[in-house]
């Protein structure tokens, strides 16, 4: 009787949101009004906009991000006072998980930061909207304050199955690099090739030390290890056109299967820190800075804090190639680029912004507050001593050669899961590097199929 | 059931219980209404309805329709964005054929053991205890024991991290410590030892839960009971099955379906430990909901998870309940 009665309410409860959800979910009316945006041709001066109030949603909340956005915040409103910029700050997980809601809701924010690739971007670019910003980044000269991958990884077809081409969409402010940090009390000469990078790392393992340490429990770390020894392997090309999804391009290729054997065969030589799968990043690069490892492979989001552990003991340099001559090639990418949705109804102010926190003063400001601009440095400007100096010649270096391999995750909306549980499997030796490839190629050309 | 009930003759116990069926069956009101469709007494049974009316919209506002709605989600494929494309049951046929799904739901049932049985089990030796000696300062250990309970499990989760950190973690330390430094073990980042420890850590919060409902209910026992068997020549342990067991049954059932809930809703646990690794050897129902709905952009499949997980939740209590009462006749 008792259950007869719940599968009746049950049912009834059916019954009623089927009543409520008629149609399909997230079937709206606006399509057309919100593709109609006109396209800009000139700057419009914001000062003669009157009075607007911009809603921007950020995530620079950490130490020098905060600073410099507030910093520039206020330069903004300076320079134009019928301007008033209302911030809202969230966590990068916060902003994330709330973003597609807010931006597809009513009262739509004019500026958010939203992640590339096709998780957050793509599916925003698909649902329209985002606006483009391909006439803006002519009026405004953008694509000759960054290098082609930086403008590129912000770019999507207008129906949001195309990434790395297309319209423009945002602009990022800072730049980073995973690569090298080493201890220089430990490591006396800097290796110039892959080999002798590796015969140290052999050395090291005889003197009884842990030669990379690496925690990998929070799962993301080893997309990191595992890409960084991959630049080394398949060309950058390669790289981002699978990322890209460009046509042909496949993840099971020699290049990624001897990448994936390279670094099992680190793990199972014991050159990362020992149970690495059960160890946290933090517990990993705090060992690090007390001097028990060389070497350590992170991004450079770790600066701030390795330098004030470690002084000037410590050193960064991107992963050597097979020869000494071979171009740099690192891990890296830029951070959340500031875009404009379809919905903002001041366009031409909102670009404005996104063009005054991205120009040449704010690449000063940036500087001035430990930051790693994305965009080129005025000269003069980026400082050459010690661990920072280390990071900013690798940027420079990097962006010359484009030599930047973007992140794998970005490939499909589900890659991250895809490829960080597969990681952990190939480094425990529960898959060889073939499966490894095979299986992740697989999840990728499901995706695919679906484009 | 409740139609053959009133029937039978009952016992001046069971019709203090029964009730309204109790009322029903003697019919003497003034109007010498002895006809079959004459009301009861008091106002029109209708009425009643009006008077939890209330109630049921804060019901049905809060739960039924955020439920309905979860339900008709679930029939669709959608991103949370663009418009979603009909997908009738596929995705409920993803949840039984999709390999990780599956094995996600297989975790859940593990954790279970951990959630569940165990701290229920390790609370009936405590209380089989308790039953048989007064332990002085009964209220201080059952304070200290309850405590995990009362930390948040984001709390509880971060402290376990560092517990089981395989180089300075407290674990092997000791086990160091006491020479058993062999067993050391990288708790949650072996393939085999995640789940287990991370469903250790549910242990270890939950049977505080279990013991404290459980000695309360020792506590309710007659002494005469146990009097009468010890005169009757039981040990400890026959006493334990013979009055403590049956006599907790309620207390058990209502331990069993809260932690089973806790088992089967477990998110957080999983979430700051290991995030579903390594691999996928610790991935929960609840966590798949979290990361399709928020990160993957698969909210159908999400929803489908979710009510499968709440039809699971419903089915088990359903199920324990059962047995306790049958139990209870």
């Amino acid at each position: 009787m008792k259950l007869t009665r719940a599968i009746m309410l049950a049912l009834a409860a059916l019954v009623a949101a089927f009543a409520v959800g008629c149609g399909s979910p997230g079937e709206s009316s606006d399509d057309a009004e919100t593709t109609a945006t006109t396209s800009a041709t000139e700057r419009v001066d914001v000062a003669a906009a009157g009075d607007v109030t911009l809603t921007v949603w950020d995530q620079e909340v950490r130490g020098g991000q905060d600073a410099q956005i507030r910093r520039l915040n206020e330069q903004f409103q300076e320079k134009y006072p019928n301007v008033t910029i209302r911030r809202v700050a969230k966590s990068f997980e916060d902003l994330n998980t709330t973003l597609k809601l807010a931006v597809s809701g009513p009262r739509a924010p004019d500026v958010v930061q939203a992640n590339q690739g096709r998780p957050v971007m793509g599916s925003l670019v698909r649902a329209r909207l985002l606006r483009p910003l391909t006439d803006y980044a002519e009026v405004y000269g953008w694509d000759d304050r960054y290098s082609k991958l930086l403008i590129d990884l912000n770019k999507f077809s207008a129906d949001g199955r195309q990434f790395g081409t297309g319209d423009l969409y945002g602009l990022s402010q800072m730049g980073e690099i995973v690569g090298v940090f080493y201890n220089k009390r430990l490591v006396r000469r800097l290796p110039e090739t892959l080999e002798q990078f590796e015969a140290q790392l052999a050395e090291a393992k005889r003197a009884g030390q842990t030669p990379i340490q690496f925690g990998n429990l929070d799962k993301w770390p080893g997309i990191h290890e595992y890409e960084t020894v991959l630049g080394r392997y398949a060309s950058p090309q390669a790289v981002s056109d699978f990322v890209f999804a460009a046509d042909g391009a496949s993840f099971d290729t020699p290049e990624f299967t001897e990448a994936a054997s390279a670094i099992q065969g680190w793990a199972r030589a014991g050159y990362f820190t020992e149970d690495f799968n059960g160890v946290g990043y933090d517990p990993a690069w705090q060992r690090f800075t007390r001097g028990e490892s060389p070497y350590l492979i992170a991004g450079t989001w770790l600066v701030a804090d390795l330098a004030r552990a470690m002084g000037d003991d410590v050193g960064f340099m991107v992963l050597p190639g097979q020869s000494a001559d071979d171009e740099p090639v690192a891990l890296g990418g830029e951070g959340l680029p500031f875009t404009i949705t379809t919905a903002s109804r001041n366009p031409d102010v909102a670009a404005a912004y996104i063009d005054f926190i991205t120009d040449a003063n704010a690449a000063r400001v940036l500087v001035e507050t430990d930051n790693l601009p994305a965009m080129f440095v005025p000269e003069g400007v980026a400082p050459t001593d010690g661990l920072i100096g280390d990071v900013f010649a690798a940027w420079r270096a990097l962006n010359e050669a484009n030599g930047i391999i973007p992140y794998l995750d970005y490939a499909t909306p589900t890659f991250y899961d895809d490829i960080s549980g597969a990681i952990q499997e190939l480094l425990a030796g529960k898959q060889s590097p073939e499966q490894f490839t095979a299986g992740v190629q697989s999840k990728f050309s499901e995706f695919t199929g679906s484009l | 059931m409740s139609a053959i009930e009133p029937a039978t003759p009952t016992s001046p116990a069971s019709a203090v219980a029964g009730g309204a069926a109790g009322a029903e069956a003697k019919p003497d009101w003034p109007l010498g209404g002895t006809r079959p469709e004459a009301r009861p007494p008091g106002e029109p049974r209708r009425v009643g309805y009006l008077y939890i009316l209330p109630a049921f919209l804060i019901l049905a506002g809060l739960i039924l329709y955020p439920l309905g709605h979860a339900v008709y989600l679930s029939l669709w494929h959608w991103d949370g964005l663009t418009t979603g494309t009909w997908a009738g049951l596929e995705n409920y046929a993803d949840v039984v054929s999709d390999p990780a799904l599956r094995s996600s739901f297989a975790h859940a049932l593990v954790l279970l053991a951990f959630y569940a049985l165990l701290p229920v089990a390790i609370g009936l030796l405590i209380a089989g205890l308790v039953a048989r000696a007064q332990v002085r300062g009964l209220a201080f250990f059952r304070t200290v024991i309850f405590l995990p309970q009362v930390i948040a499990m984001v709390v509880v989760a971060v402290m376990w991290r560092m517990i089981y950190e395989p180089e300075n973690g407290a674990l092997n330390e000791l086990l160091r410590a006491v020479g058993l430094g062999s067993l050391t073990q990288s708790w949650l980042g072996d393939f085999d030892l995640a789940l287990p420890s991370v469903g250790g850590i549910a242990t270890w919060v939950y049977y505080g839960l279990a013991m404290v409902l459980l000695t309360a209910g020792v506590q309710k026992i007659p002494q005469s009971l146990y009097d009468a068997a010890r005169v009757d020549g039981a040990g400890p342990v026959r006493e334990f099955f013979a009055v403590t067991l049956p006599g907790l049954r309620g207390e058990i059932a209502v331990a069993l379906t809260l932690t089973t809930i806790f088992a089967l809703r477990n998110f957080d646990l999983v979430y700051i430990t290991t995030k579903g690794g390594p691999g996928d050897a610790t991935s929960v129902p609840a966590f798949e909901v979290y990361d399709r709905a928020f990160q993957t952009g698969q909210v159908g499949s999400a929803a489908a998870i979710g009510i499968s997980l709440a039809v699971v939740i419903f089915l088990i209590s359903v199920l324990i309940n059962r047995v306790a009462e049958r139990g209870a006749r």
